[in-house]
């Protein structure tokens, strides 16, 4: 290497680092999160739920926002792990941590083992490609229920989490604070990640795959391995599904999961990782608010928000969010060009 | 034998009725509309409404349940679509998914949550039995309206200047516009033509489905998506045989091995994907 | 100050004391059942049973007034879980009904259990859920309850060649094993056992299988909801006509669907544990009050059971002079006896599941509607799984 392509690699290196860094904005934000669960146990379920559908959409966040590969299945991945940790549970495997990690690898395998069938096509046929995979599963679910329990679903306990807290109608607030946890790990990591070169060449990829395939990037490897890593991600969500709810049954496969999941990731936006965890806070915060409010007929009020939405322009939206967020950041340094 | 054949091609041709209008929108406009299936359930209850309410005769509805959907297709087309016409797919996603969550609590509102059933006339029930072979007589009719409709669809696509316009316009937008041709019209044209298809669709599903409910516009949503992928969006003919490959598959594979059922269309729907991903029946290429 | 300023302050003063007083008082039922989705209607019609008895018999049982909070569970177990944890740890709810699938039954189990809270299943049909907690009492009724009299009524009428068709998963299931064990047990055979997939299924291949198979009955068990699809189809294949007698549970026969069903419902036969045509004052005045109250719509056995989840309810806190406590309102409930528009009615001590009458009807016109007419019936009841376990 040139000492001009050196300086340019360090000038990038830096650039990434900085990036890296976690703004006072999100630190409050994490922080705000963690004081809510534990000082209004009374919302620690709805909180729970929203860290769980967060981490899902953040999962679907990486496979569309990052790498580009739109799903209408992603639910797959979210009831194989769910399921595996329920197996695991009902066949003696009850410790939470073991069950997740299992979960997320086997989601992930999964992922790995179909993306090649995602990266054919247009976006319709990845559409479909996804439906149907999840529909397949779901099928699959309900003529083995003698693993799964098919129609009846799979209920289980589950040990308590490191050996000590256990998660029961006593231990509400532990449920929260497991996902918590396992969240706010997950999403730091898919932070580095993104914010890393691999993360960068594949968003590269998604915007122009010629361009970055003239640049020597490895696309399809790449996309392959995002769509993966998306794969575990939401394997790891329905883990968590399953363990804090302690049931499993096939309404995890279901198309409407993977709808409400694309629904919340598109609300809160796809590309910035935050997108997940915002569109999971209002959709279900919305959707609480509105079903205690009219039991029978509170999808008619959701819909209407998103026409609303999508009426007034959710880039508009986003736009000026991102214009608000960035007045909360410390002003970037200057470099001076090499 | 020849009877499951002959209900699966029954079935088939309904599907295609259902879906051609999706694939008109999809391959034409490039707009994903999965609000589909509500015009669909708009037909069924409009029929079964004047049937069961105003003592109209089935066959004397059908052209309502082209028609108010058709309208219905045209206010919502200049309303709301026609904005988000070179908007991301998501975004069109988010505004149909809308539409359908409005459209189900505002049926089941107005009008009640329990499958609106349709009787038929008597010449429409029965069947013909012929050795090995059975044929509803519902179904005969099903499979000769869908087939004059489609070989209509057909004809007017190639033999008629609109038809031509419209091919000019689904092959290159940009340049059919700068030749002069009325794109907005054109969209508006087909899209209240594909809402009206669907209208009239679900009218002559609805007894093949066990009566219109509110919930008929997820339920079918698949099918349709199905029948669309696997038929390529370009043209009618593409979802015409695809249509009819799966509603014989579907039927076949529910007959002869019912304990997987389902399975079986998925996964067809999943291998023929992967061998061509435009679909089975669309011309190469994107 | 002036005496009316002293008079506010000393009100205002006993409000305060007697506010959390007044909160003991006040018993929150919470009864979660699916209002959207795809068992929507079983939600509506127990929403309005529920609603039925506390409209007919006033909000207050034993000093308490009862609150019913009715919440959507979408039938998704992992937020019915929630919902259910939610009313007993925010609203204090005393009492759990609803459950409109297994699962989501069986998701509550463990917090009813921990929680000490009686939850009362008024849908759910699938035999072993009260087995999964003690504090789980049924009202609504299980399938090889209903399943098993229609195997012995098939042997008294001289018909020994079946097949039974039924959705593919637990209540389905336990039809088909039941009514199998009692038939074959009893000399009948069953030609051929096929399951239809739960969702929108379309009957056409599997009745030209059955057409095919040309046996003396169908048996059948559907989901409430589907029975309509399925007549239209029989009628269609011309398996009316053909000397194969229909024979299912009666939830085919839905009370809430069978008037749309035309004639092709005519003859059938079927067993179950409610009919809106059932002959007795009790019912006839149920059925009154709730098609008034519900715009005509025709109460089915939903509706009855969520009615008598009410019930029992207050009629356990009448017996506990209005103590809340779990497992002195479990006690209570165990034993109870009453008259249910659907008939007389226990919960039988050992199981906590219902025991009733249920009766082989067939559907014909009355005043020009169809109903399924009462002609015959097995009295008391217990669910078979159950029984054959003691």
């Amino acid at each position: 290497m040139s000492a001009r392509e050196a300086a340019e690699a360090a000038r990038v290196a830096r650039h990434l680092l900085r990036r890296r860094r976690w703004r006072p904005l999100e630190i409050a934000a994490w922080a705000a999160t963690l004081a809510l669960i534990l000082l209004v146990p009374s919302r620690a379920l709805l909180i729970n739920e929203i860290l769980i559908l967060g981490l899902f959409a953040l999962s679907l966040d990486l496979a569309l926002g990052y790498a580009g590969l739109v799903s209408l299945g992603h639910a797959a991945f979210l009831g194989l792990g769910a399921y595996t940790a329920g197996i695991m549970a009902s066949r003696g495997l009850a410790d939470p941590t073991l069950g997740l990690v299992v979960a997320s690898l086997v989601a992930g395998l999964a992922g790995l083992v179909t993306a090649p069938l995602v990266l054919r096509g247009t976006d319709l046929t990845r559409l479909m490609v996804t439906l149907g995979v999840s529909l397949m599963l779901g099928e699959l679910a309900n003529r083995n229920s003698w693993l799964t329990g098919g129609a009846d679903g799979l209920d289980f306990t589950i040990g308590p989490v490191l050996g000590q807290f256990p998660i029961d109608f006593a231990g509400r607030r532990a449920a929260a604070l497991y996902s918590f946890a396992v969240v706010f790990a997950l999403f730091a990591l898919a932070r580095r990640v993104t914010r890393s070169s691999f993360g960068q060449s594949v968003q590269a990829i998604r915007q122009n795959r010629l361009r970055a395939g003239a640049l020597g990037v490895p696309a399809n490897r790449r996309l392959v391995a995002m769509y993966g890593l998306a794969a575990a991600y939401a394997g790891a969500a329905g883990a968590l599904l399953a363990q804090t709810t302690q049931i499993v049954s096939l309404d995890i496969f279901d198309f409407h999961r993977s709808a409400d999941v694309l629904l919340t990731l598109i609300i809160g936006g796809p590309g910035y990782l935050y997108g997940g965890l915002i569109g999971a806070a209002i959709f279900v915060g919305l959707r609480d608010a509105l079903a205690g409010a009219t039991p029978e007929y509170w999808e008619f009020w959701i819909g209407l928000m998103l026409v609303g939405l999508v009426t007034v322009g959710r880039e508009r939206i986003e736009a000026a969010l991102k214009r608000f967020a960035r007045r909360l950041r410390p002003a970037p340094r200057r470099e001076a060009a090499p | 034998m020849l009877t499951i054949l002959f209900d699966g091609v029954a079935y088939g041709m309904l599907l295609f009725l259902l879906a051609c209008g999706l694939a008109v929108t999809l391959g034409l406009m490039n707009f994903v509309n999965l609000a589909h299936g509500v015009f669909a359930m708009g037909g069924g209850y409009v029929t079964a409404l004047l049937m069961n309410r105003a003592g109209i005769p089935f066959l004397a509805t059908l052209p309502f349940a082209f028609v108010v959907p058709a309208l219905v297709g045209v206010v919502v087309e200049r309303l709301l679509y026609r904005r988000l016409y070179g908007a991301s797919p998501l975004d069109q996603v988010l505004l149909t998914i809308g539409l359908v969550l409005m459209a189900i609590p505002a049926f089941d509102y107005f009008l009640t949550d329990q499958p609106q059933q349709i009787h038929l006339p008597p010449f429409l029930q029965g069947r013909f039995e012929l050795p090995g072979l059975t044929i509803g007589a519902y179904r005969l009719f099903l499979v000769v309206v869908c087939g004059i409709i489609a070989a209509t669809l057909q004809v007017f696509l190639v033999g008629t200047r609109f038809g031509a316009q419209l091919r000019a316009a689904v092959d290159d937008r940009r340049v059919a516009a700068g030749l002069g041709i009325d794109v907005g019209r054109l969209f508006a044209v087909a899209f209240a033509i594909g809402s009206g298809l669907a209208g009239l669709g679900g009218a002559l599903a609805a007894d093949v489905v066990g009566g219109v409910d509110p919930n008929f516009p997820v339920k079918f949503l698949v099918s349709f998506l199905i029948v669309v992928a696997i038929g390529g969006s370009r043209g009618i003919a593409g979802a015409f045989f695809g249509a009819l490959l799966l509603g014989v598959l579907d039927v076949a594979g529910k007959y002869y091995v019912p304990s997987i059922g389902a399975f079986v269309i998925y996964a067809v729907m999943v291998a023929t994907l992967l061998i061509r991903p435009q679909g089975l029946f669309a011309k190469s290429g994107t | 100050m002036t005496s009316n300023r002293r008079i506010s302050i000393l009100a205002a003063a006993a409000a305060l004391v007697a506010g959390p007083a007044l909160a003991d008082d006040v018993v929150t039922v919470g009864l979660i059942v699916p209002m959207t989705g795809q068992q929507a209607t079983t939600g509506k019609q127990e929403q309005a049973g529920a609603n039925l008895y506390i409209q007919l018999h006033g909000d207050t049982v034993a000093g308490k007034k009862i609150v019913l909070e009715v919440k959507d569970d979408a039938g998704a177990p992992d937020v019915t879980k929630r919902l259910a944890q939610d009313l007993i740890a925010n609203d204090n709810a005393k009492a759990l009904m609803g459950f409109g699938l297994t699962p989501l039954a069986l998701a509550v189990a463990p917090v009813a259990t921990e929680a000490k809270v009686p939850e009362i299943v008024t849908a759910a049909a699938t035999a072993m859920i009260t087995e999964k907690s003690p504090y789980i009492v049924r009202t609504s009724f299980t399938l090889p309850q209903a399943a098993a009299p229609m195997a012995q009524w098939c042997l008294k009428n001289a018909i020994h060649k079946v097949v039974t068709l039924v959705a593919d998963y637990g209540p389905g299931n336990d039809a088909e094993k039941w009514f199998g064990d009692v038939f074959e047990k009893g000399g009948g055979q069953i030609v051929e056992k096929i399951r239809t997939p739960l969702k929108a299924p379309d009957f056409a291949p599997f009745l030209q299988r059955v057409k095919d198979d040309a046996p003396e009955a169908l048996f059948v068990f559907l989901p409430s909801g589907q029975g309509a699809a399925f007549m239209k189809e029989f009628a269609e294949r011309g398996l009316d006509k053909s000397g194969v007698r229909l024979i299912a549970t009666g939830d085919v026969t839905d009370d809430d669907q069978l008037a749309d069903m035309g004639d092709a419902a005519l003859g059938v036969v079927t067993t179950h544990h409610y009919s809106a045509a059932h002959d007795s004052p009790e019912n006839k005045a149920f059925v009154a009050a709730f098609e008034k109250a519900n715009a005509g719509m025709r109460p089915n056995f939903m509706a009855v059971a969520a009615y008598d989840g009410m019930a029992l309810l207050y009629q356990a806190l009448d017996k506990t002079k209005g103590a809340t406590d779990g497992d002195a309102l479990i006690a209570a409930m165990k034993g109870m006896s009453w008259t249910s528009p659907r008939g007389p009615v226990s919960i039988d001590p050992d199981t906590r599941d219902i025991v009733q009458n249920i009766y082989v009807r067939k559907v014909e016109k009355v005043d020009g509607a169809l109903y399924n007419v009462e002609f015959d019936a097995i009295p008391a009841v217990k669910d078979p799984y159950k029984a054959a376990k003691q």
